[in-house]
């Protein structure tokens, strides 16, 4: 039987760079994948006669430009395509574009309040402040504070350099940022409603606190810190799909000698004297290599596929203890044609971008009220975007493919109403109604082109991408989980409890999202283990 | 309290007026032959009519006419009015009497610079600010605890500048009545066909010259009435390019060039004080009333500046655009330069720039390493920059009232 350097274990965008990487240093790699497709949340399929879903993910900004030029993903197919536009629908019929342009975006501020026009600028450059602190760390290994080895201390001292470097009154607004909530973060700058919403949506996203809980404010970094081609919180779309970011990655392994397997699924992490020594599949076979690389979230790798005797009590525990509470469903719709949306001026760029609907922090907050009953919201968040304006290929001519994203809906069902029923078909089936109807609202023409419906709540997610409760992130995106914490304390530095294990997916920092960067830094840890030359990129810098 | 209910007027489909056509622009288009145009602001205005050198020449030589209405401009009118503007600003403004115009720079707590402009005083209870930068919320959160009430009027006034050696001599053909009494800085109201203009002395080309507001429907007759009055001296609108070469021989500094509104500024240390500007003479820390920045620049003047702006008279011909500047030839990099031209009046190669202290006193010498192309080539040569203290260009006449005819 083969013998191989590494076994990745998931085909996530993240395990997928991983491998890559790897290979590209020499290594001979495969990586098993359970399901018959890749690309765990980073996926497109066609489900549904001529139409492409991106299933889960929808759009691109955070992916990692050092690596998509390191890895050639654009020779292997990749094509990531800017975003214009977009609005968040008022429930009066009025609304607030967002366009391209920054004076009539500017105007179009002033229409809802002429102060929040000015201190939108002042928004966005502290927002580029805060980007430019935490955008190096991106691709580079969180140092352990409690650790004194030369490499930690010359990672804490570049943090505290980066600290210094913010000046002192922006460190103290920095530090406030981390821990405030997106509401009163918000409050600080705007008093129109519509506006605050309008920024709030992103730091709720596939989170489970509401925009007055503490901590969500870094979410919303967490979703302005990538860019496109150098514009720092611009998001776009990948041309045919989110699928086609794993595609290119794929091409890009194949290209360096690596392999994958789909349909296997990994059974548990073979360990042998406190050494990884390969995994056992679900059908019984075994393949070995002396370094295995987990793509699962932390909850799956150390509760699922490995011997909690492997792990040992401390991890075991700390895995437990990870949260990861789903909060977040995906409805993707094939439309018999353009869906209208009554208040947005005919023929304007606007339906082109995200299309948000809430337009309160109120409105989000009772959201999330529902969630916390064990329910989905009745009045829910959602993001809604058309890719098939721009993108010819994943819908027939004149048909359209509608992504919507939806805050928020529980992993278990658990609220009075539902009687002590966890999620069925019928009630999966509800959610999608409560989230069609909320788009009828605002759109009278939808219902009649909608062609076909995928609804997935957090337990379709889970099943299909292995995501633990459906959380987006691989783990929610909190202080207590970033950085040197993410997943845990002590290992956050990708190498697992044994020997030649290593964890490579979003549970790992810098978190969630489609970035590349944890399946990066991992490969750069493995090769620094292997001592052999490292291949990974580092960023780039914007100073 | 604070009137900002002014968005009552944009409709939702704002969105497809891109661009916005000051009220002079019709009149403008008649003279544009090579089609230079950019945004400022919401309106587009002209970077050259014809040819810089015509427009710079219509500056120093005869009268020119620059459109200024896309600069911000706000009303701010109350008991308070005197009080606010002296909280907001580091001048003295109880110095600026009504009928006067102050050249005022405001700062964040840090004493850093957000922006400069002018400061009208149009009543005992009322002014208009002048800026380059959007101020609205920088005002609104100024302005609490004050009873003044303000509001942005950029679109509300048509506003263009006239300067040059012979517009003193058109203002008084068009039959505005003693208006060479008029002194550099001051300001007043005068009838123009049945409604009021409002002139000021002020400019920025460091020449005789005026700056004239109307309301936009009377903004095509003021500009008729000046043609009409200047037929014999050669008057023509001059685009941003000829401003720009008037404005760095004159010595003054451009937002958003020669120093970052510190609210914009990302990184650390790309502030600056306006100690650090040469602006002195601008900051009253004994003003008797507390304003922003101050603690900050109190303590700047005891622990010393990071910068000093220097103007810099650079030998040879070649511009010193984007030079770094060095305490000598092949030294240390002490700084930059950050306008630059061939000053056509001054017949010099000028630059203003900043320099680490404590160089750049007036009189020293710094060095600039300039790189230039000619014909896809690159050269560079070392040039000996001497640091002065007054502007390049600074004719009596500027100054002298009542102005001489030509
Ligand atoms: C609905 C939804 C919308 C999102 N929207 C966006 C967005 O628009 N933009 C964005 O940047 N991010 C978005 N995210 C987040 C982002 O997609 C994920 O954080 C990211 O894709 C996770 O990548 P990963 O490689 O770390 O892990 P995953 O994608 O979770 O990959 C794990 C892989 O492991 C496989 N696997 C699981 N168990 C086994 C096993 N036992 N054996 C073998 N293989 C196994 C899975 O099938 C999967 O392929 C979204 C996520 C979701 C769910």
């Amino acid at each position: 039987m083969k013998k191989y350097d590494a076994i990745v274990i998931g085909a996530g965008h993240n395990g997928l760079t991983n491998a890559a990487f790897l290979a590209k240093a020499g290594l001979n790699v495969v990586v098993v994948e359970k399901n018959d497709y890749i690309g765990g949340a980073s996926v497109s399929r066609n489900i549904h006669d001529d139409w492409t879903y991106s299933n889960c993910s929808y759009v691109c900004s955070l992916f990692r430009p050092e690596i998509y030029r390191n890895l050639e993903l654009g020779k292997h197919g990749l094509q990531i395509i800017n975003i214009g536009g977009g609005a968040t629908l008022m429930e009066n019929g009025d609304f607030l574009g967002s366009y391209e342009d920054h004076e009539v975006s500017r105007r179009e501020l002033i229409r809802h309040s002429p102060r929040d026009a000015d201190a939108y600028d002042r928004f966005s450059t502290d927002m580029a402040k805060w980007c430019r602190f935490i955008r190096p760390f991106l691709l580079r290994t969180p140092a352990d504070p409690t650790s004194f080895r030369p490499r930690d201390i010359q990672e804490l001292i570049y943090l505290g350099r980066k600290f210094y470097d913010l000046g002192q009154k922006d460190l103290h607004h920095f530090l406030r940022f981390f821990t405030a909530s997106i509401s009163d973060y918000l409050d600080q700058y705007f008093e129109s409603d519509v506006l605050k919403a309008s920024l709030a949506g992103s730091g709720i996203i596939g989170t489970g606190l509401g925009p007055m809980s503490p901590g969500t404010a870094y979410v919303l970094l967490h979703h302005y810190m990538g860019d496109m081609d150098g514009s720092v919180g611009s998001w776009g779309f990948a041309r045919g799909g989110m699928g086609s970011i794993a595609n290119a990655l794929a091409g890009s392994l194949k290209e360096h000698g690596g392999e994958i397997r789909t349909g296997q699924g990994v059974e548990q992490i073979i360990v042998k004297n406190g050494k990884a020594t390969g995994v056992a599949l679900e059908n019984g076979d075994e393949i070995h290599a002396n370094i295995v690389v987990s793509n699962l979230d932390a909850k799956r790798t150390f509760l699922g596929i490995m011997d909690p005797k492997d792990a040992g009590e401390k991890v075991v525990k700390a895995a437990k203890n990870f949260k990861s509470r789903g909060s977040s469903g995906k409805v993707n719709i094939a439309l018999n044609g353009a869906p209208r949306f009554d208040a947005l001026p005919q023929g304007s760029d606007l339906v082109n971008g995200f299309i948000h609907v809430t337009d309160s922090i109120e409105r989000m907050e009772r959201a999330y009220d529902d969630w916390k009953a064990g329910t989905w919201s009745k009045d829910p968040y959602l993001d809604m975007l058309v890719p098939t304006y721009a993108d010819p290929t994943m819908a027939p001519p004149g048909k359209h493919f509608m992504s919507v994203f939806v805050q928020y809906c529980p992993s278990k069902l658990t609220a009075a109403e539902h009687n002590g029923e966890d999620w069925t078909d019928k009630t999966v089936t509800a959610f999608g109604e409560t989230v069609l109807n909320q788009i009828s609202k605002y759109s009278t023409n939808f219902r009649d082109l909608v062609e076909h419906v995928e609804v997935r709540t957090p337990r379709e997610i889970e099943a299909e991408i292995g995501l633990t409760d459906g959380n987006i992130f691989q783990g929610e995106l909190t202080m207590d989980q970033l950085m040197f914490n993410r997943p845990f304390p002590g290992y956050a530095q990708y190498r697992g409890p044994v020997k030649g294990m290593y964890m490579c997916g979003s549970s790992t920092h810098p978190g969630g999202g489609v970035m590349a960067a944890p399946g990066a830094n991992a490969a750069r840890e493995i090769l620094l283990d292997l001592k052999r030359p490292n291949t990974v990129p580092e960023d780039e810098g914007d100073d | 309290m604070n009137n900002l209910a002014q968005n009552a007027g944009i409709k939702q489909d704002h969105y497809l007026q891109t661009i916005k056509k000051t009220p002079f622009y019709n009149r403008q288009k008649e003279w544009d032959k090579v089609n230079q145009w950019h945004r400022w602001g919401e309106y587009t205005v002209c970077d050259v009519f014809e040819s810089i050198a015509k427009e710079y020449f219509a500056i120093r030589n005869s009268a020119s006419l620059f459109d200024l209405t896309p600069m911000s401009k706000y009303r701010i009118k109350g008991p308070d009015a005197l009080a606010f503007m002296n909280r907001l600003v580091t001048r003295d403004m109880s110095k600026i009497k009504v009928g006067r115009v102050a050249y005022v720079i405001w700062c964040d707590d840090a004493g850093q610079v957000l922006d400069d402009g002018t400061i009208f005083r149009l009543g005992e209870n009322e002014y208009r600010l002048c800026s380059q930068e959007r101020q609205l919320e920088i005002l609104k959160r100024n302005a609490i605890g004050f009873d003044v009430e303000f509001w942005e009027e950029t679109d509300e006034v048509a506003a263009i500048s006239f300067q040059g050696p012979v517009t003193c001599r058109i203002l008084r053909n068009m039959g505005f009545s003693d208006v060479e009494t008029l002194k550099l800085f001051d300001l007043r109201y005068f009838d123009f066909q049945g409604e009021q203009i409002l002139i000021s002395r002020t400019g920025f080309t460091g020449d005789l010259g005026y700056e004239l507001m109307v309301s936009p429907d009377k903004a095509e007759a003021l500009w008729d009435a000046i043609f009409e009055a200047g037929k014999d001296y050669a008057v023509r609108p001059i685009g941003g390019n000829a401003l720009e070469l008037a404005r760095v021989e004159a010595g003054f500094l451009q937002a958003g060039v020669d120093f970052l509104p510190a609210n914009e500024t990302i990184r650390p240390g790309c502030t600056r004080s306006p100690y650090e500007l040469g602006m002195h003479w601008l900051v009253k820390l004994d003003k008797g009333v507390t304003f922003n920045g101050r603690r900050a620049l109190i303590n700047e003047q005891k622990n010393g500046s990071r910068y000093r702006f220097v103007k810099l008279d650079v030998e040879g011909n070649k511009t010193a655009c984007n030079a770094y500047l060095f305490d000598r030839k092949n030294g240390k990099s002490i700084g930059a330069t950050t306008s630059t031209a061939w000053a056509p009046s001054a017949k010099k190669n000028v630059a203003l720039g900043y320099v680490e202290m404590p160089h750049g006193k007036s009189g020293d010498v710094v060095w600039a390493e300039i790189y230039y192309q000619k014909e896809l080539k690159w050269n560079r040569v070392w040039a000996k920059c001497l640091v002065v203290d007054k502007p390049f260009w600074d004719p009596e006449r500027k100054r002298l009232t009542p102005p001489a005819d030509f």
